[in-house]
């Protein structure tokens, strides 16, 4: 589902009648800087869910205040905050990409997360 | 793995009055709409679309790349998955199955909500040819024609020098169990019913190949559920590699200290002959004996991409553009996931970057826009070394503009040691990977 906030936020219409979900592709624009950090912001879902919506305990990314995003990722950064394993990707990202992620999830609404059901293997199956 | 077939002569009839439907109906989306199962918005729609785009393989890379596609176009381009097996069977966590802490059944998952929720449209079934110049697709069951196509097959086994493992009647003798599915329940099967005393070797090809650690985390799972059940039987691990080709530091110790005199860890040793019926493996330095085996075949890229042609690295994988993984071999068409050739690491959540960097570059491609210049994007694998304790390695990966290739960021490396508290990270790594790529 399109997340209706997400949409508003990077896309203009070009015509301001229309509503929300007639828009086609063509009028649909993200700047170059934002299309490198939707998709970078997506490589956290692995662990943080689709757009910051985590499950199984893990930080709900979407809606967080984007200081306190700023000022964790700061701290992994330098070693300030001990972690598992999130000194690693802050490590490798520069401060201006930190900073542009925590305005990215800050803008995604919190929805709840869903699991796909678990499933008997089916006879067939490889 | 003794399978019971559906009722196959209503199978048949099925197949048969829907091909004769495919051919009077041509390359249409008439096509897709003859097919029972495809759910989606694009038969009720009115929405202008600006194209359809096809995803071969519905594992990690082309479930996510369905997806994404489906979210960053706000639904303006068709989206058609052709996957020929119905359920999504997770590797990452299969071999907790073979370490008797996970059920197979515990990570076997439908594609109803990825369908439903995003209007992707589904089609189960298996590629038998791409036609690169029309840009058109067959099946065993009909054709499709593109204007983007996403091959996403994941790895074909390479028999060419243990020909005799080939076969589905070998591979019920000796599982790769290196896609998860039946053949992890049959080794598992095997390694219950070995009696305590017994070895259980298995065998590691050259790199690259699917999942770095996998086959040392196979060894800890393995050798776990022995040091538990089964105290005098023995794991031997034959691997063709001269050292352990990932998490080195953290295996060599764990199998040091947490296994030892169970883990028989082996280097440099290539599998040359197997003796299925004596299981007697012979490598280029020795003959080993085994009660149950399990050879992992060296790995090339998955068949829908071979048959493309698009194979022509070392006739193993596919050259890529990293800023949209279009081939560098065939126009429109891009590889995603273990087939592409990179100094990457061929695991789930690669797959998943990777495929959201194709996505995000389609959709722009597709509207006549440049693509992001300068991808980055993150990799995080977990290993567990029994059934609580896991350990990572993690890396940022950042586009090389100079050498037009990915290149890892500073600040990448692995866990200090495996934890309990790690373990926990592994398992919410999984629950949320599902979540994102199958709802």
């Amino acid at each position: 589902m399109i997340n209706k906030k997400l949409v508003s936020s990077f896309i203009l219409i070009s015509s301001a009648a229309l509503p929300i979900l007639s828009i086609a592709a063509e009028d649909i624009v993200l700047s170059a800087p934002n299309l490198h950090i939707r998709t970078l912001a997506a490589s956290c879902a692995a662990c943080h869910g689709s757009n910051g919506n985590a499950l199984a305990g893990n930080a709900i990314l979407a809606g967080m205040d984007k200081n306190y995003f700023t000022a964790q990722m700061l701290a992994f950064k330098n070693g300030d905050k001990p972690a598992t394993v999130m000194h690693r990707h802050a490590k490798g990202l520069q401060v201006d990409e930190i900073n542009q992620l925590a305005e990215y999830f800050s803008a995604q609404e919190p929805t709840l997360a869903t699991s796909p059901k678990t499933q008997k293997l089916q006879a067939n199956h490889d | 793995m003794t399978k019971s077939k559906p009722d196959k002569a209503k199978q048949n009839s099925i197949d048969n009055s829907r091909r004769d439907f495919i051919k009077t109906a041509g390359i249409t989306s008439l096509l897709i709409s003859s097919y029972p199962f495809i759910s989606g918005c694009a038969a009720n729609s009115q929405k202008p679309t600006i194209g359809r785009v096809i995803v071969i393989g519905g594992g990690y890379a082309g479930a996510t790349a369905a997806k994404y596609i489906r979210m960053w176009s706000a639904n303006s381009i068709d989206v058609v998955v052709i996957e020929k097996s119905s359920q999504f069977v997770s590797c990452p966590l299969s071999n907790l199955v073979l370490g008797g802490s996970k059920s197979i059944n515990d990570l076997t998952f439908g594609y109803d909500l990825l369908q439903k929720n995003h209007g992707v449209q589904w089609v189960n079934d298996e590629v038998t040819a791409i036609d690169v110049a029309t840009k058109k697709v067959t099946m065993k069951r009909g054709e499709i024609s593109y204007d983007r196509l996403i091959i996403a097959p994941g790895v074909d086994f390479v028999y060419d020098t243990l020909p005799n493992l080939r076969s589905t009647a070998a591979q019920e003798k000796i599982p790769h169990a290196w896609k998860a599915g039946w053949q992890t329940v049959s080794l598992r099967k095997q390694l219950e019913s070995m009696p305590n005393g017994g070895s259980f070797v298995m065998s590691i090809p050259k790199e690259p190949y699917r999942c770095p650690p996998g086959p040392y985390e196979r060894a800890c799972q393995v050798a776990s559920y022995f040091k538990k059940h089964k105290p005098n039987s023995k794991v031997i691990v034959l691997d063709a590699n001269p050292e352990i080709t990932s998490k080195k530091g953290l295996f060599t110790k764990v199998f040091a200290e947490e296994y030892a005199g169970i883990i028989d860890y082996r280097p440099n040793n290539v599998v040359l002959e197997v003796d299925i019926a004596n299981k007697i493996i012979k490598t280029d330095f020795e003959t080993v004996s085994a009660d149950v085996m399990n050879i992992i075949p060296p790995q090339r890229a998955g068949k829908p991409a071979q048959m493309a042609g698009l194979n022509n690295i070392d006739k193993r994988w596919c050259e890529v553009d990293f800023l949209t993984y279009e081939s560098k071999l065939a126009p429109n068409i891009h590889v995603i996931g273990d087939s592409v050739s990179a100094a990457l690491p061929k695991s789930a959540h690669m797959a998943t970057s990777q495929a959201r960097v194709c996505a995000s570059a389609i959709v722009e491609l597709m509207q006549h826009r440049t693509p992001d210049p300068s991808p980055v994007f993150a990799n995080t694998c977990y290993s567990y070394v029994d059934d609580k304790q896991a350990m990572h390695v993690a890396n940022v990966y950042r586009y090389d503009a100079t050498k037009k290739i990915m290149r890892s960021a500073e600040g990448g490396g692995v866990s200090l040691k495996p934890s309990e508290l790690e373990g926990h990270y592994a398992g919410a790594w999984a629950t949320n990977i599902w979540s994102d790529v199958l709802t």
